[in-house]
């Protein structure tokens, strides 16, 4: 018995790789499903900074990620968009990665067309602009000099949407959802801080624990982290709207039980092991 | 650009500055490219280590940038549809690869070795169970103590880290603009 005990400690990793990709595929196979329980933190304080915008406000929404990040981050676009769009808050877009332009224009469009909203009217993709934290604070200054066109090349200046917008100023809210750099440090940085503009943001779960400094501070009014703040996000999206569309984050989250249940498990063993081993070189004291 | 964030008088000055990065930057991607083309195309004639997948990164790249000009790149055309289809889950199989790394990670290096290292581990079981509903189905105080984790010990960490990293960023600089740090003109020092 101490002997497997000790060898547990040398599994193949091979094997830890197919525990793991069971792991993850039997829950999405069987559809499981695991109540979202909604707890006061910083995605019930995004949904209630967003909630709190009055019909007609202009929200600039930055498109920061690229397709790696998609599983975590495309969700709470989706959301965010949905919940948007429902309170009749017009979206301006843009991305700051050149990959976030074609992810957005996907969350708009799928999310624009199922709620029979208009492009230009109600939301437009002004596209890809290199320069991060530049960008931002040249945008801070006179928005249609940095934008000219929109993502399909149509004059700025002939977008209704865009009538009451110049500068950075003149949005409601600023929300990055962000895989790295630029991201969210950028906005608040540049934008938050120096035009005080109020800044939500998502980011990655991996990402997440270096943005709760600007929570603590004020700095930032809610923030999704992972795909628990995508899960959270559909959830309270979806209350009281009557057939919500659904979203890919909460079937999402039972797959994620499972793992982190099998990451747990795998560390106990290890450290099973790692302790026999110890008690029999005669390290325990 | 510094300076027009403390002196109204060098705002317009600053902000000619702020077009050229953007403008250099921009070049920067028009550099990368040439590079990655340069990079492969002299993998492949000297047959240097993996030579057999730089054709299939210049291919790849070849076919985005032609179908992108010939075709357009918005929605519904090729450009459009090899990137919803080709490109958006090639990323994400390479990001999710990051689970199985961590799981074999995780089971060979945590290890309860010390009380430090007994205090992190606890804090990352609680922390991974608060962050999924099967945390809250165990007991419903794991999401609150993970949030108490992350916005007490964890923010405590991070502004420390950032404080650290801001202050070396000022030191670096001034040792950059006074000529004491030389390293980055390709020196010994």
């Amino acid at each position: 018995m101490s002997t497997f005990i000790e060898k547990l400690g040398n599994i193949d990793r091979r094997v830890i790789f197919v525990v793991m990709a069971l792991a993850v595929i039997i829950p999405l196979a069987v559809r499981l499903s695991l109540p979202i329980p909604i707890d006061e933190g910083p995605s019930k304080d995004m949904y209630d900074a967003v909630d709190a915008l009055p019909p007609g406000s202009t929200v600039l929404l930055s498109f920061d990620y690229d397709p790696s990040t998609m599983p975590e981050l495309q969700p709470m676009a989706i959301a965010l968009v949905q919940q948007l769009m429902t309170k009749d808050i017009k979206i301006v877009s843009l991305a700051l990665w050149p990959m976030g332009v074609s992810l957005g224009n996907e969350a708009l469009s799928y999310v624009s067309d199922s709620l029979g909203r208009e492009e230009y009217v109600d939301w437009v993709n002004l596209g890809y602009k290199t320069g991060g934290g530049v960008l931002i604070v040249r945008m801070g200054s006179d928005i249609k000099s940095v934008f000219p066109e929109d993502y399909n090349g149509v004059p700025v200046d002939d977008i209704p949407v865009m009538d009451q917008i110049n500068i950075l100023g003149d949005f409601d809210m600023i929300i990055s959802l962000s895989a790295g750099d630029p991201g969210i440090p950028a906005w608040v940085m540049m934008a938050g801080d120096r035009y005080d503009i109020s800044i939500g943001g998502g980011c990655t779960a991996v990402s997440a624990p270096q943005f709760y400094p600007y929570l603590g501070t004020g700095q930032m009014v809610g923030l999704l982290g992972g795909l628990k703040g995508a899960a959270d996000y559909e959830t309270m999206v979806r209350i009281g709207v009557d057939d919500p569309p659904a979203g890919t984050a909460t079937p999402g989250m039972a797959a994620q039980s499972v793992a982190h249940l099998v990451i747990m498990l795998f560390i106990v063993l290890g450290n099973i092991s790692y302790l026999a081993n110890k008690k029999r070189k005669g390290g325990v004291k | 650009m510094i300076l027009q964030f403390f002196v109204p008088a060098t705002q317009s000055m600053g902000e000619s500055l702020q077009e050229w990065y953007m403008i250099v930057a921009s070049f920067a991607i028009f550099l990368g490219s040439v590079n990655l083309l340069y990079v492969h195309t002299h993998r492949i004639r000297f047959k240097g280590r993996n030579w057999k997948y730089s054709p299939v990164t210049i291919i790849g790249f070849a076919a985005m940038i032609i179908t992108g000009l010939v075709f357009g790149i918005e929605q519904g055309k090729p450009f459009d549809y090899m990137f919803t289809q080709m490109m958006v889950p090639m990323g994400a199989t390479m990001f999710s690869l990051l689970a199985f790394f961590v799981a074999s990670a995780a089971f060979r290096a945590f290890r309860a070795s010390n009380w430090r290292a007994t205090l992190l581990l606890i804090s990352a079981f609680v922390v991974m169970l608060g962050r999924v509903p099967i945390g809250a189905m165990i007991w419903g105080r794991i999401p609150l103590i993970s949030e108490w984790i992350m916005q007490v010990p964890n923010l405590a960490g991070q502004r420390a880290v950032m404080i650290g990293a801001a202050m070396g960023m000022v030191a670096t600089s001034l040792r950059m603009i006074f000529g004491i740090e030389r390293s980055y003109l390709g020196g010994a020092d």
